[in-house]
Protein backbone atom coordinates (compact mmCIF):
# COMPACT_ATOMS: atom_id res chain seq x y z
CA UNK A 1 0.00 0.00 0.00
CA UNK A 2 3.09 2.47 0.89
CA UNK A 3 4.11 1.29 -2.60
CA UNK A 4 1.29 3.15 -4.12
CA UNK A 5 0.82 6.20 -1.77
CA UNK A 6 4.58 6.70 -2.87
CA UNK A 7 3.63 6.21 -6.41
CA UNK A 8 0.77 8.22 -6.17
CA UNK A 9 2.96 11.22 -4.49
CA UNK A 10 5.82 11.54 -6.75
CA UNK A 11 3.33 12.31 -9.57
CA UNK A 12 0.70 14.12 -7.65
CA UNK A 13 -0.09 16.92 -10.19
CA UNK A 14 -0.87 14.03 -12.94
CA UNK A 15 -4.02 13.04 -10.51
CA UNK A 16 -4.78 16.52 -10.03
CA UNK A 17 -4.94 16.85 -13.69
CA UNK A 18 -7.01 13.79 -14.31
CA UNK A 19 -9.57 14.70 -11.52
CA UNK A 20 -12.18 16.46 -13.49
CA UNK A 21 -12.52 14.43 -16.32
CA UNK A 22 -12.98 11.45 -13.71
CA UNK A 23 -15.71 13.52 -11.96
CA UNK A 24 -17.39 14.21 -15.10
CA UNK A 25 -17.30 10.21 -15.47
CA UNK A 26 -18.30 9.17 -12.33
CA UNK A 27 -21.45 11.93 -12.39
CA UNK A 28 -22.44 11.39 -16.14
CA UNK A 29 -22.00 7.69 -16.51
CA UNK A 30 -21.81 5.90 -13.32
CA UNK A 31 -24.64 8.04 -11.64
CA UNK A 32 -27.33 7.50 -14.14
CA UNK A 33 -26.06 3.75 -14.11
CA UNK A 34 -27.36 3.65 -10.58
CA UNK A 35 -30.52 5.76 -11.05
CA UNK A 36 -31.45 2.86 -13.07
CA UNK A 37 -33.20 1.52 -10.23
CA UNK A 38 -36.22 4.18 -10.93
CA UNK A 39 -37.09 1.24 -13.80
CA UNK A 40 -37.75 -1.37 -10.88
CA UNK A 41 -39.68 1.83 -8.77
CA UNK A 42 -42.92 3.65 -9.52
CA UNK A 43 -41.28 7.20 -9.85
CA UNK A 44 -43.22 9.83 -7.56
CA UNK A 45 -41.64 13.43 -8.64
CA UNK A 46 -41.73 14.59 -4.83
CA UNK A 47 -39.64 11.69 -3.66
CA UNK A 48 -37.47 11.50 -6.29
CA UNK A 49 -35.55 8.46 -7.76
CA UNK A 50 -33.89 7.44 -3.88
CA UNK A 51 -37.36 7.64 -2.25
CA UNK A 52 -39.74 5.97 -4.81
CA UNK A 53 -41.50 3.17 -3.42
CA UNK A 54 -40.40 -0.53 -5.24
CA UNK A 55 -42.37 -2.58 -7.69
CA UNK A 56 -40.14 -4.89 -8.95
CA UNK A 57 -40.62 -6.04 -12.09
CA UNK A 58 -43.72 -4.53 -13.11
CA UNK A 59 -43.09 -2.17 -15.21
CA UNK A 60 -41.00 -5.00 -17.50
CA UNK A 61 -43.85 -7.01 -17.39
CA UNK A 62 -46.44 -4.35 -18.58
CA UNK A 63 -43.63 -3.95 -21.67
CA UNK A 64 -43.86 -7.16 -22.37
CA UNK A 65 -47.97 -7.56 -22.13
CA UNK A 66 -48.02 -4.33 -24.23
CA UNK A 67 -49.53 -4.60 -27.52
CA UNK A 68 -46.50 -2.71 -29.21
CA UNK A 69 -43.86 -5.14 -28.30
CA UNK A 70 -43.76 -7.66 -30.79
CA UNK A 71 -43.70 -4.65 -33.42
CA UNK A 72 -40.80 -2.51 -31.53
CA UNK A 73 -38.54 -5.45 -31.53
CA UNK A 74 -39.62 -6.45 -35.39
CA UNK A 75 -39.09 -2.53 -36.51
CA UNK A 76 -35.78 -2.25 -34.62
CA UNK A 77 -34.41 -5.56 -35.25
CA UNK A 78 -35.53 -5.43 -38.72
CA UNK A 79 -33.84 -1.80 -39.46
CA UNK A 80 -30.54 -3.13 -37.83
CA UNK A 81 -30.29 -6.31 -39.65
CA UNK A 82 -31.09 -4.94 -42.95
CA UNK A 83 -28.61 -1.93 -42.03
CA UNK A 84 -25.57 -3.82 -41.15
CA UNK A 85 -26.15 -6.56 -44.31
CA UNK A 86 -26.32 -3.61 -46.61
CA UNK A 87 -23.96 -0.73 -44.77
CA UNK A 88 -21.34 -3.35 -43.78
CA UNK A 89 -19.74 -5.01 -46.70
CA UNK A 90 -20.91 -1.37 -48.77
CA UNK A 91 -17.19 0.30 -47.39
CA UNK A 92 -15.00 -2.77 -47.84
CA UNK A 93 -16.08 -2.77 -51.39
CA UNK A 94 -15.09 0.89 -51.98
CA UNK A 95 -11.90 0.17 -50.69
CA UNK A 96 -11.08 -2.94 -52.19
CA UNK A 97 -11.80 -0.97 -55.52
CA UNK A 98 -10.05 2.14 -54.48
CA UNK A 99 -7.15 0.14 -53.86
CA UNK A 100 -7.03 -1.47 -57.35
CA UNK A 101 -6.12 1.83 -59.10
CA UNK A 102 -3.17 3.51 -59.28
CA UNK A 103 -2.67 6.66 -56.80
CA UNK A 104 -4.27 9.66 -59.24
CA UNK A 105 -6.55 13.18 -58.86
CA UNK A 106 -9.35 10.44 -59.84
CA UNK A 107 -9.03 8.52 -56.98
CA UNK A 108 -8.59 11.46 -54.62
CA UNK A 109 -11.66 13.15 -56.09
CA UNK A 110 -13.93 9.95 -55.61
CA UNK A 111 -12.28 9.74 -51.32
CA UNK A 112 -13.01 13.85 -51.09
CA UNK A 113 -16.28 13.59 -52.34
CA UNK A 114 -17.71 10.30 -50.78
CA UNK A 115 -16.36 11.27 -47.82
CA UNK A 116 -18.22 14.47 -47.50
CA UNK A 117 -21.74 13.64 -46.61
CA UNK A 118 -19.83 12.19 -43.23
CA UNK A 119 -19.80 15.45 -42.23
CA UNK A 120 -23.71 16.54 -43.27
CA UNK A 121 -26.07 16.78 -40.02
CA UNK A 122 -28.88 14.29 -39.46
CA UNK A 123 -31.77 16.98 -39.36
CA UNK A 124 -30.01 18.50 -43.07
CA UNK A 125 -29.75 14.06 -44.07
CA UNK A 126 -33.07 13.83 -43.47
CA UNK A 127 -34.47 17.87 -44.71
CA UNK A 128 -32.40 16.49 -48.30
CA UNK A 129 -34.18 13.11 -47.80
CA UNK A 130 -37.88 14.72 -47.33
CA UNK A 131 -37.34 17.19 -50.22
CA UNK A 132 -36.02 15.33 -53.02
CA UNK A 133 -38.58 12.76 -51.97
CA UNK A 134 -41.67 14.72 -52.00
CA UNK A 135 -44.38 13.94 -53.94
CA UNK A 136 -44.41 17.97 -55.76
CA UNK A 137 -41.26 19.27 -55.71
CA UNK A 138 -39.03 16.22 -55.61
CA UNK A 139 -36.29 14.64 -58.12
CA UNK A 140 -37.58 11.35 -57.18
CA UNK A 141 -40.97 11.85 -57.90
CA UNK A 142 -40.25 13.77 -61.29
CA UNK A 143 -38.18 10.57 -62.38
CA UNK A 144 -41.54 9.02 -61.76
CA UNK A 145 -43.48 10.98 -63.68
CA UNK A 146 -41.00 10.98 -66.50
CA UNK A 147 -41.63 7.24 -66.76
CA UNK A 148 -45.39 8.22 -66.63
CA UNK A 149 -45.67 6.54 -63.79
CA UNK A 150 -48.00 8.11 -60.73
CA UNK A 151 -45.68 9.83 -58.29
CA UNK A 152 -46.32 9.05 -54.04
CA UNK A 153 -45.62 10.31 -50.88
CA UNK A 154 -42.52 7.90 -50.44
CA UNK A 155 -41.70 8.98 -47.11
CA UNK A 156 -45.31 8.05 -46.05
CA UNK A 157 -45.48 4.89 -47.30
CA UNK A 158 -44.31 1.52 -44.49
CA UNK A 159 -43.23 -0.31 -46.60
CA UNK A 160 -40.21 2.24 -48.00
CA UNK A 161 -39.18 3.12 -44.66
CA UNK A 162 -36.48 0.41 -44.22
CA UNK A 163 -34.87 0.95 -47.49
CA UNK A 164 -35.18 4.86 -47.02
CA UNK A 165 -33.10 4.87 -43.85
CA UNK A 166 -30.91 2.22 -44.53
CA UNK A 167 -29.72 3.39 -48.50
CA UNK A 168 -29.52 7.15 -47.50
CA UNK A 169 -27.18 5.48 -44.56
CA UNK A 170 -25.07 3.75 -47.32
CA UNK A 171 -25.17 7.07 -49.08
CA UNK A 172 -23.91 8.90 -46.13
CA UNK A 173 -21.17 6.37 -44.24
CA UNK A 174 -19.33 4.93 -46.88
CA UNK A 175 -16.75 6.81 -48.01
CA UNK A 176 -15.81 7.31 -44.35
CA UNK A 177 -16.23 4.01 -43.82
CA UNK A 178 -13.51 2.92 -46.43
CA UNK A 179 -10.58 4.83 -44.53
CA UNK A 180 -10.25 2.08 -42.48
CA UNK A 181 -10.29 -0.46 -44.75
CA UNK A 182 -8.09 1.71 -46.91
CA UNK A 183 -5.38 1.89 -44.47
CA UNK A 184 -5.46 -1.62 -43.53
CA UNK A 185 -4.86 -2.66 -47.37
CA UNK A 186 -2.04 0.37 -47.54
CA UNK A 187 -0.54 -1.95 -44.78
CA UNK A 188 0.05 -4.77 -47.00
CA UNK A 189 3.56 -6.43 -47.44
CA UNK A 190 4.29 -5.15 -50.76
CA UNK A 191 6.32 -8.63 -51.46
CA UNK A 192 3.08 -10.61 -50.92
CA UNK A 193 1.73 -8.94 -54.17
CA UNK A 194 5.08 -9.28 -56.07
CA UNK A 195 4.95 -12.88 -55.43
CA UNK A 196 1.23 -13.07 -56.21
CA UNK A 197 2.39 -11.64 -59.30
CA UNK A 198 5.21 -13.87 -60.14
CA UNK A 199 2.52 -16.76 -59.62
CA UNK A 200 0.63 -15.42 -62.50
CA UNK A 201 -2.40 -14.74 -60.27
CA UNK A 202 -5.22 -12.18 -61.92
CA UNK A 203 -6.33 -8.99 -59.98
CA UNK A 204 -9.22 -11.13 -58.40
CA UNK A 205 -7.01 -13.58 -57.28
CA UNK A 206 -5.04 -11.33 -55.65
CA UNK A 207 -7.89 -9.85 -54.32
CA UNK A 208 -9.46 -13.16 -52.81
CA UNK A 209 -5.76 -14.04 -51.79
CA UNK A 210 -3.66 -11.19 -50.55
CA UNK A 211 -6.27 -8.50 -49.80
CA UNK A 212 -9.11 -10.11 -48.34
CA UNK A 213 -7.18 -12.39 -45.69
CA UNK A 214 -5.18 -8.94 -44.35
CA UNK A 215 -8.47 -6.94 -44.08
CA UNK A 216 -10.02 -9.95 -41.83
CA UNK A 217 -8.90 -8.58 -38.17
CA UNK A 218 -10.00 -4.80 -38.76
CA UNK A 219 -13.73 -6.57 -40.54
CA UNK A 220 -14.36 -8.52 -37.48
CA UNK A 221 -13.70 -5.99 -34.97
CA UNK A 222 -15.94 -3.73 -37.04
CA UNK A 223 -18.75 -6.38 -37.51
CA UNK A 224 -18.86 -7.35 -33.94
CA UNK A 225 -19.01 -3.45 -33.11
CA UNK A 226 -21.63 -3.43 -35.10
CA UNK A 227 -23.89 -6.22 -34.40
CA UNK A 228 -23.24 -5.02 -30.85
CA UNK A 229 -25.34 -1.90 -31.65
CA UNK A 230 -27.89 -3.88 -33.38
CA UNK A 231 -30.46 -2.24 -29.97
CA UNK A 232 -28.66 0.78 -30.21
CA UNK A 233 -30.67 2.00 -32.96
CA UNK A 234 -30.05 5.48 -34.13
CA UNK A 235 -32.84 6.88 -32.75
CA UNK A 236 -31.73 10.80 -34.13
CA UNK A 237 -32.44 10.02 -37.72
CA UNK A 238 -35.28 7.15 -37.21
CA UNK A 239 -37.50 10.37 -34.89
CA UNK A 240 -37.17 12.69 -37.60
CA UNK A 241 -38.08 10.26 -40.02
CA UNK A 242 -41.51 9.66 -38.98
CA UNK A 243 -44.54 10.96 -39.93
CA UNK A 244 -48.18 9.17 -38.25
CA UNK A 245 -48.15 7.41 -41.49
CA UNK A 246 -44.96 5.36 -41.64
CA UNK A 247 -45.25 5.14 -37.66
CA UNK A 248 -45.83 0.74 -38.32
CA UNK A 249 -42.29 0.28 -40.00
CA UNK A 250 -40.88 3.12 -38.24
CA UNK A 251 -41.25 3.42 -34.01
CA UNK A 252 -38.26 1.59 -32.60
CA UNK A 253 -37.59 1.06 -28.88
CA UNK A 254 -35.66 4.28 -28.63
CA UNK A 255 -38.04 6.07 -30.50
CA UNK A 256 -41.05 4.94 -28.27
CA UNK A 257 -38.70 5.26 -25.04
CA UNK A 258 -38.32 8.93 -25.53
CA UNK A 259 -42.02 9.56 -26.85
CA UNK A 260 -43.24 7.47 -23.59
CA UNK A 261 -40.80 8.62 -20.88
CA UNK A 262 -40.19 12.50 -22.01
CA UNK A 263 -42.94 13.52 -23.55
CA UNK A 264 -45.46 11.36 -21.97
CA UNK A 265 -43.74 11.83 -18.14
CA UNK A 266 -43.78 7.95 -17.86
CA UNK A 267 -40.42 8.04 -16.28
CA UNK A 268 -40.12 4.35 -14.94
CA UNK A 269 -41.97 2.78 -17.61
CA UNK A 270 -39.68 3.95 -20.12
CA UNK A 271 -36.73 3.36 -18.22
CA UNK A 272 -37.79 -0.21 -17.78
CA UNK A 273 -38.00 -0.53 -21.34
CA UNK A 274 -34.49 1.37 -22.13
CA UNK A 275 -33.01 -0.88 -19.59
CA UNK A 276 -34.44 -4.13 -21.45
CA UNK A 277 -32.87 -3.10 -24.81
CA UNK A 278 -29.40 -1.75 -22.91
CA UNK A 279 -29.44 -5.65 -21.04
CA UNK A 280 -30.44 -7.50 -24.55
CA UNK A 281 -27.56 -4.99 -26.00
CA UNK A 282 -24.52 -5.91 -23.52
CA UNK A 283 -26.08 -9.65 -23.81
CA UNK A 284 -25.39 -9.25 -27.62
CA UNK A 285 -22.39 -7.72 -27.71
CA UNK A 286 -20.42 -10.43 -24.85
CA UNK A 287 -21.82 -13.50 -27.26
CA UNK A 288 -20.36 -12.12 -30.75
CA UNK A 289 -17.47 -11.36 -29.20
CA UNK A 290 -16.50 -14.99 -28.20
CA UNK A 291 -18.47 -16.12 -31.07
CA UNK A 292 -15.60 -13.88 -33.07
CA UNK A 293 -12.52 -14.76 -30.85
CA UNK A 294 -13.34 -18.87 -30.93
CA UNK A 295 -13.90 -18.46 -35.27
CA UNK A 296 -11.07 -16.10 -36.25
CA UNK A 297 -8.99 -15.14 -33.07
CA UNK A 298 -9.60 -11.44 -33.55
CA UNK A 299 -12.21 -9.87 -31.26
CA UNK A 300 -12.82 -6.42 -29.03
CA UNK A 301 -10.71 -7.20 -26.13
CA UNK B 1 5.45 -3.48 -57.60
CA UNK B 2 7.71 -1.58 -60.12
CA UNK B 3 9.82 -4.43 -60.60
CA UNK B 4 7.15 -6.56 -61.91
CA UNK B 5 5.75 -4.01 -64.38
CA UNK B 6 6.87 -6.22 -67.23
CA UNK B 7 4.50 -8.69 -66.89
CA UNK B 8 1.83 -7.86 -69.13
CA UNK B 9 -1.55 -7.10 -67.60
CA UNK B 10 -3.98 -10.20 -69.02
CA UNK B 11 -7.65 -9.81 -70.90
CA UNK B 12 -9.03 -10.88 -68.22
CA UNK B 13 -7.33 -8.03 -65.71
CA UNK B 14 -8.08 -5.31 -67.97
CA UNK B 15 -11.55 -5.85 -68.19
CA UNK B 16 -11.78 -6.12 -64.29
CA UNK B 17 -10.06 -3.01 -64.12
CA UNK B 18 -12.58 -1.71 -66.93
CA UNK B 19 -15.26 -2.70 -64.23
CA UNK B 20 -13.80 -1.18 -61.35
CA UNK B 21 -13.52 2.21 -62.76
CA UNK B 22 -17.25 1.82 -64.01
CA UNK B 23 -18.08 1.39 -60.27
CA UNK B 24 -16.09 3.73 -59.27
CA UNK B 25 -17.41 6.71 -61.27
CA UNK B 26 -20.67 4.88 -60.74
CA UNK B 27 -20.16 5.75 -56.77
CA UNK B 28 -18.93 9.33 -57.49
CA UNK B 29 -21.85 10.47 -59.57
CA UNK B 30 -24.31 8.79 -56.93
CA UNK B 31 -22.97 10.88 -54.43
CA UNK B 32 -22.40 14.12 -56.24
CA UNK B 33 -25.07 14.13 -57.95
CA UNK B 34 -27.45 14.90 -54.88
CA UNK B 35 -25.39 17.53 -53.49
CA UNK B 36 -24.72 19.47 -56.80
CA UNK B 37 -28.67 19.46 -57.37
CA UNK B 38 -29.35 20.81 -53.94
CA UNK B 39 -26.96 23.19 -54.81
CA UNK B 40 -27.82 24.48 -57.66
CA UNK B 41 -31.27 24.83 -56.48
CA UNK B 42 -30.18 27.06 -54.06
CA UNK B 43 -29.34 29.33 -56.38
CA UNK B 44 -31.76 29.19 -59.05
CA UNK B 45 -35.53 30.79 -58.82
CA UNK B 46 -38.35 29.81 -56.69
CA UNK B 47 -40.38 29.25 -59.67
CA UNK B 48 -37.74 27.15 -61.66
CA UNK B 49 -37.60 25.30 -58.72
CA UNK B 50 -41.43 24.49 -57.43
CA UNK B 51 -42.13 23.89 -61.28
CA UNK B 52 -39.06 21.27 -60.87
CA UNK B 53 -36.69 22.75 -63.91
CA UNK B 54 -33.88 22.66 -61.77
CA UNK B 55 -31.80 19.04 -62.06
CA UNK B 56 -27.99 19.42 -61.92
CA UNK B 57 -27.24 23.14 -63.21
CA UNK B 58 -28.78 26.29 -61.37
CA UNK B 59 -31.51 27.70 -63.81
CA UNK B 60 -32.46 31.60 -63.65
CA UNK B 61 -29.67 32.36 -61.58
CA UNK B 62 -31.19 34.04 -58.07
CA UNK B 63 -29.74 34.71 -54.58
CA UNK B 64 -33.58 35.40 -53.17
CA UNK B 65 -33.33 32.21 -51.36
CA UNK B 66 -30.37 32.80 -49.84
CA UNK B 67 -31.66 36.79 -48.91
CA UNK B 68 -34.62 34.76 -47.61
CA UNK B 69 -32.25 32.91 -44.78
CA UNK B 70 -30.16 35.76 -44.16
CA UNK B 71 -33.44 38.06 -43.68
CA UNK B 72 -34.61 35.12 -41.18
CA UNK B 73 -34.14 36.11 -37.48
CA UNK B 74 -34.78 32.71 -36.33
CA UNK B 75 -31.93 30.97 -38.62
CA UNK B 76 -29.54 34.17 -37.49
CA UNK B 77 -30.08 33.33 -33.62
CA UNK B 78 -29.54 29.38 -34.16
CA UNK B 79 -26.65 30.15 -36.24
CA UNK B 80 -25.16 32.34 -33.28
CA UNK B 81 -25.91 29.84 -30.62
CA UNK B 82 -24.38 26.76 -32.34
CA UNK B 83 -21.42 29.09 -32.81
CA UNK B 84 -21.44 29.44 -29.28
CA UNK B 85 -21.71 25.86 -28.29
CA UNK B 86 -19.06 24.38 -30.71
CA UNK B 87 -16.80 26.79 -29.72
CA UNK B 88 -17.56 26.71 -26.27
CA UNK B 89 -18.27 23.16 -26.02
CA UNK B 90 -15.38 21.75 -28.04
CA UNK B 91 -12.96 23.98 -26.13
CA UNK B 92 -14.42 22.29 -22.66
CA UNK B 93 -14.33 19.02 -24.90
CA UNK B 94 -10.75 18.79 -25.93
CA UNK B 95 -9.17 20.02 -22.46
CA UNK B 96 -10.83 16.84 -20.90
CA UNK B 97 -9.75 14.54 -23.26
CA UNK B 98 -6.48 15.46 -22.94
CA UNK B 99 -6.08 15.88 -19.02
CA UNK B 100 -7.10 12.26 -18.92
CA UNK B 101 -5.93 10.64 -21.85
CA UNK B 102 -2.09 12.15 -21.46
CA UNK B 103 -1.66 10.78 -17.87
CA UNK B 104 -3.39 7.12 -19.06
CA UNK B 105 -0.31 6.96 -21.28
CA UNK B 106 2.24 6.78 -19.01
CA UNK B 107 3.06 3.07 -17.76
CA UNK B 108 4.31 4.97 -14.59
CA UNK B 109 0.54 5.84 -13.80
CA UNK B 110 -0.62 4.00 -11.05
CA UNK B 111 -3.95 2.80 -11.41
CA UNK B 112 -4.40 3.81 -14.89
CA UNK B 113 -5.61 -0.21 -15.63
CA UNK B 114 -8.83 0.66 -13.22
CA UNK B 115 -9.69 4.11 -15.07
CA UNK B 116 -9.61 1.73 -18.28
CA UNK B 117 -11.69 -0.45 -17.25
CA UNK B 118 -14.17 2.34 -15.90
CA UNK B 119 -14.25 3.91 -19.04
CA UNK B 120 -14.27 0.92 -21.24
CA UNK B 121 -17.32 -0.25 -19.43
CA UNK B 122 -19.20 2.71 -19.87
CA UNK B 123 -19.13 2.06 -23.71
CA UNK B 124 -20.60 -1.31 -23.08
CA UNK B 125 -23.80 0.01 -21.15
CA UNK B 126 -25.72 3.06 -19.82
CA UNK B 127 -28.44 3.87 -17.42
CA UNK B 128 -30.24 5.30 -20.63
CA UNK B 129 -31.62 8.43 -21.79
CA UNK B 130 -34.49 8.77 -18.16
CA UNK B 131 -32.00 8.48 -15.64
CA UNK B 132 -29.63 10.94 -17.28
CA UNK B 133 -32.40 13.22 -18.09
CA UNK B 134 -33.26 13.18 -14.78
CA UNK B 135 -29.42 14.10 -13.34
CA UNK B 136 -29.32 17.08 -15.62
CA UNK B 137 -32.55 17.91 -14.26
CA UNK B 138 -31.85 17.69 -10.55
CA UNK B 139 -28.29 19.65 -11.50
CA UNK B 140 -30.79 22.50 -12.80
CA UNK B 141 -29.31 22.69 -16.09
CA UNK B 142 -32.92 22.33 -17.78
CA UNK B 143 -33.24 25.01 -20.02
CA UNK B 144 -30.13 26.52 -19.21
CA UNK B 145 -26.89 26.85 -21.93
CA UNK B 146 -25.17 24.36 -19.63
CA UNK B 147 -27.08 21.53 -20.71
CA UNK B 148 -25.15 21.79 -24.10
CA UNK B 149 -22.39 21.76 -22.85
CA UNK B 150 -21.32 20.03 -20.02
CA UNK B 151 -23.82 16.71 -19.93
CA UNK B 152 -21.26 16.21 -23.14
CA UNK B 153 -18.04 17.29 -21.73
CA UNK B 154 -16.17 14.15 -22.66
CA UNK B 155 -16.52 11.29 -25.29
CA UNK B 156 -14.77 7.89 -24.23
CA UNK B 157 -14.27 6.74 -27.40
CA UNK B 158 -11.80 10.27 -27.99
CA UNK B 159 -9.79 9.53 -24.64
CA UNK B 160 -8.65 6.19 -25.92
CA UNK B 161 -7.89 7.58 -29.56
CA UNK B 162 -6.32 10.42 -27.74
CA UNK B 163 -4.30 7.67 -25.16
CA UNK B 164 -3.16 5.80 -27.72
CA UNK B 165 -1.67 8.76 -30.09
CA UNK B 166 0.07 10.01 -27.03
CA UNK B 167 1.25 6.31 -26.24
CA UNK B 168 2.73 5.59 -29.51
CA UNK B 169 4.52 9.22 -30.47
CA UNK B 170 5.69 10.40 -27.08
CA UNK B 171 7.90 7.59 -24.96
CA UNK B 172 8.42 7.44 -21.48
CA UNK B 173 12.21 8.44 -22.10
CA UNK B 174 10.91 12.01 -23.15
CA UNK B 175 9.77 12.32 -20.39
CA UNK B 176 12.19 10.64 -17.97
CA UNK B 177 14.88 13.20 -19.85
CA UNK B 178 12.71 16.19 -19.02
CA UNK B 179 12.00 15.26 -15.42
CA UNK B 180 16.12 15.07 -14.60
CA UNK B 181 16.37 18.45 -15.67
CA UNK B 182 13.55 19.03 -13.18
CA UNK B 183 10.40 19.50 -15.14
CA UNK B 184 7.53 18.86 -13.29
CA UNK B 185 4.35 16.80 -14.81
CA UNK B 186 1.94 19.90 -15.37
CA UNK B 187 5.11 21.96 -16.90
CA UNK B 188 5.70 18.61 -19.24
CA UNK B 189 2.40 18.57 -20.32
CA UNK B 190 1.84 21.89 -21.58
CA UNK B 191 5.25 22.67 -22.81
CA UNK B 192 6.11 18.93 -24.27
CA UNK B 193 2.94 17.40 -25.03
CA UNK B 194 1.18 19.70 -26.60
CA UNK B 195 3.04 21.11 -28.78
CA UNK B 196 4.22 17.65 -30.52
CA UNK B 197 0.39 16.65 -30.43
CA UNK B 198 -1.22 18.86 -32.75
CA UNK B 199 -2.32 16.42 -35.53
CA UNK B 200 -4.08 14.52 -33.04
CA UNK B 201 -5.37 17.78 -31.22
CA UNK B 202 -6.76 18.90 -34.70
CA UNK B 203 -8.39 15.95 -35.47
CA UNK B 204 -10.20 15.95 -31.93
CA UNK B 205 -11.08 19.67 -32.12
CA UNK B 206 -12.55 18.56 -35.70
CA UNK B 207 -14.76 15.29 -34.73
CA UNK B 208 -16.10 17.19 -31.32
CA UNK B 209 -16.72 20.42 -33.20
CA UNK B 210 -18.97 18.08 -36.18
CA UNK B 211 -20.52 17.04 -32.73
CA UNK B 212 -21.70 19.81 -31.51
CA UNK B 213 -22.81 21.47 -34.40
CA UNK B 214 -24.60 18.64 -35.63
CA UNK B 215 -26.15 17.64 -32.47
CA UNK B 216 -29.71 18.49 -32.02
CA UNK B 217 -30.93 15.67 -29.46
CA UNK B 218 -29.48 17.54 -26.49
CA UNK B 219 -31.32 20.62 -27.54
CA UNK B 220 -34.58 18.61 -28.05
CA UNK B 221 -34.55 17.09 -24.65
CA UNK B 222 -32.85 20.10 -22.50
CA UNK B 223 -34.30 23.03 -23.94
CA UNK B 224 -37.40 25.14 -23.78
CA UNK B 225 -36.57 29.11 -24.76
CA UNK B 226 -36.87 29.84 -28.53
CA UNK B 227 -33.30 31.93 -27.88
CA UNK B 228 -31.45 29.53 -26.59
CA UNK B 229 -32.25 26.70 -29.82
CA UNK B 230 -28.96 25.79 -32.31
CA UNK B 231 -28.85 25.93 -35.42
CA UNK B 232 -30.57 22.21 -36.20
CA UNK B 233 -33.59 22.78 -33.52
CA UNK B 234 -34.36 25.46 -35.76
CA UNK B 235 -33.70 23.82 -38.99
CA UNK B 236 -35.91 21.07 -37.89
CA UNK B 237 -38.77 23.03 -37.41
CA UNK B 238 -38.48 24.86 -40.63
CA UNK B 239 -37.34 21.97 -42.79
CA UNK B 240 -39.12 18.82 -41.23
CA UNK B 241 -41.71 20.25 -39.32
CA UNK B 242 -42.16 23.26 -41.28
CA UNK B 243 -43.18 25.33 -38.62
CA UNK B 244 -41.98 28.36 -37.54
CA UNK B 245 -42.79 30.03 -34.31
CA UNK B 246 -44.33 33.16 -34.93
CA UNK B 247 -42.31 35.39 -32.01
CA UNK B 248 -39.37 34.43 -33.97
CA UNK B 249 -40.70 35.85 -37.06
CA UNK B 250 -39.79 38.80 -39.27
CA UNK B 251 -41.21 40.19 -41.88
CA UNK B 252 -39.35 38.16 -44.35
CA UNK B 253 -40.48 35.24 -42.70
CA UNK B 254 -43.74 36.19 -42.83
CA UNK B 255 -43.55 36.94 -46.85
CA UNK B 256 -41.86 33.53 -47.13
CA UNK B 257 -45.01 31.66 -45.54
CA UNK B 258 -46.98 32.99 -48.42
CA UNK B 259 -44.70 32.68 -51.27
CA UNK B 260 -43.13 29.62 -53.09
CA UNK B 261 -39.94 31.23 -52.06
CA UNK B 262 -40.03 28.39 -48.90
CA UNK B 263 -39.29 25.53 -50.78
CA UNK B 264 -36.29 27.47 -52.20
CA UNK B 265 -35.47 27.96 -49.04
CA UNK B 266 -35.13 25.05 -47.51
CA UNK B 267 -32.44 24.17 -50.14
CA UNK B 268 -30.62 27.35 -49.57
CA UNK B 269 -30.92 26.83 -45.73
CA UNK B 270 -29.05 22.91 -46.48
CA UNK B 271 -26.47 24.65 -48.17
CA UNK B 272 -25.44 27.68 -45.84
CA UNK B 273 -25.84 24.93 -42.49
CA UNK B 274 -23.72 22.41 -44.32
CA UNK B 275 -20.98 25.20 -44.94
CA UNK B 276 -19.56 25.81 -41.63
CA UNK B 277 -18.26 22.15 -41.23
CA UNK B 278 -17.61 21.77 -44.78
CA UNK B 279 -15.16 24.89 -45.40
CA UNK B 280 -12.54 23.40 -41.99
CA UNK B 281 -12.84 19.84 -43.06
CA UNK B 282 -10.22 19.82 -46.42
CA UNK B 283 -7.35 21.21 -43.89
CA UNK B 284 -8.10 18.60 -41.23
CA UNK B 285 -8.25 15.86 -43.47
CA UNK B 286 -4.93 14.74 -43.95
CA UNK B 287 -4.73 14.47 -40.30
CA UNK B 288 -8.03 13.00 -40.35
CA UNK B 289 -7.41 9.49 -41.53
CA UNK B 290 -4.70 9.32 -39.45
CA UNK B 291 -6.71 10.24 -36.33
CA UNK B 292 -9.35 7.32 -37.58
CA UNK B 293 -5.99 4.74 -37.99
CA UNK B 294 -4.97 4.90 -34.77
CA UNK B 295 -8.10 5.14 -32.85
CA UNK B 296 -9.69 2.13 -34.37
CA UNK B 297 -6.45 0.00 -35.10
CA UNK B 298 -4.97 -0.23 -32.06
CA UNK B 299 -7.47 0.97 -29.91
Amino acid sequence: MSVAVKKIKKHWQLYLVVLPSMIYILLFKYYPMIGVQIAFKEFNVIQGIWGSEWVGLEHFRSFVQNPNFWLLIKNTLGISLYGIAVGFPAPILLALALNEIRNGLFKKSVQMVTYAPYFISTVIMVSILIVNLSPNVGVVSKLYTAFGWETVNFMGIPAFFKSIYVWSDVWQHTGYGAIIYLAALSGVNPELYEAARVDGASRIQKIVNVDLPSIVPVTVVLLVLNVGNVMKLGFEKIYLMQNPLNLSTSEVISTYVYKVGLIGADFSFSAAVGLFNSVINLVLLLLVNALAKRLSGSSLW
Amino acid sequence: MLSVRGIRESAGDRLFLLGVYTFLVFVLLAVLLPLLHIVSSSFSSPQAVVSGKVWILPVEFSLEGYKAVFDSKSIWSGFANSVYYTVVGTFVNVLLTVLIAYPLSRRTFYGRNLIMMLLVFTMLFDGGIIPFYLLVKDLGMIDSRWALIVPGALAVFQVIIAKTFFQSSLPEEIWEAASLDGCSDIRFMTSVVLPLSKPILAVMTLMYAVGHWNAYFDALIFLKSQELFPLQIVLRNILILNTVDPTMLSNADQMLAQTGLKDLLKYSLIVVASLPILMIYPFVQKHFVKGVMIGSLKG
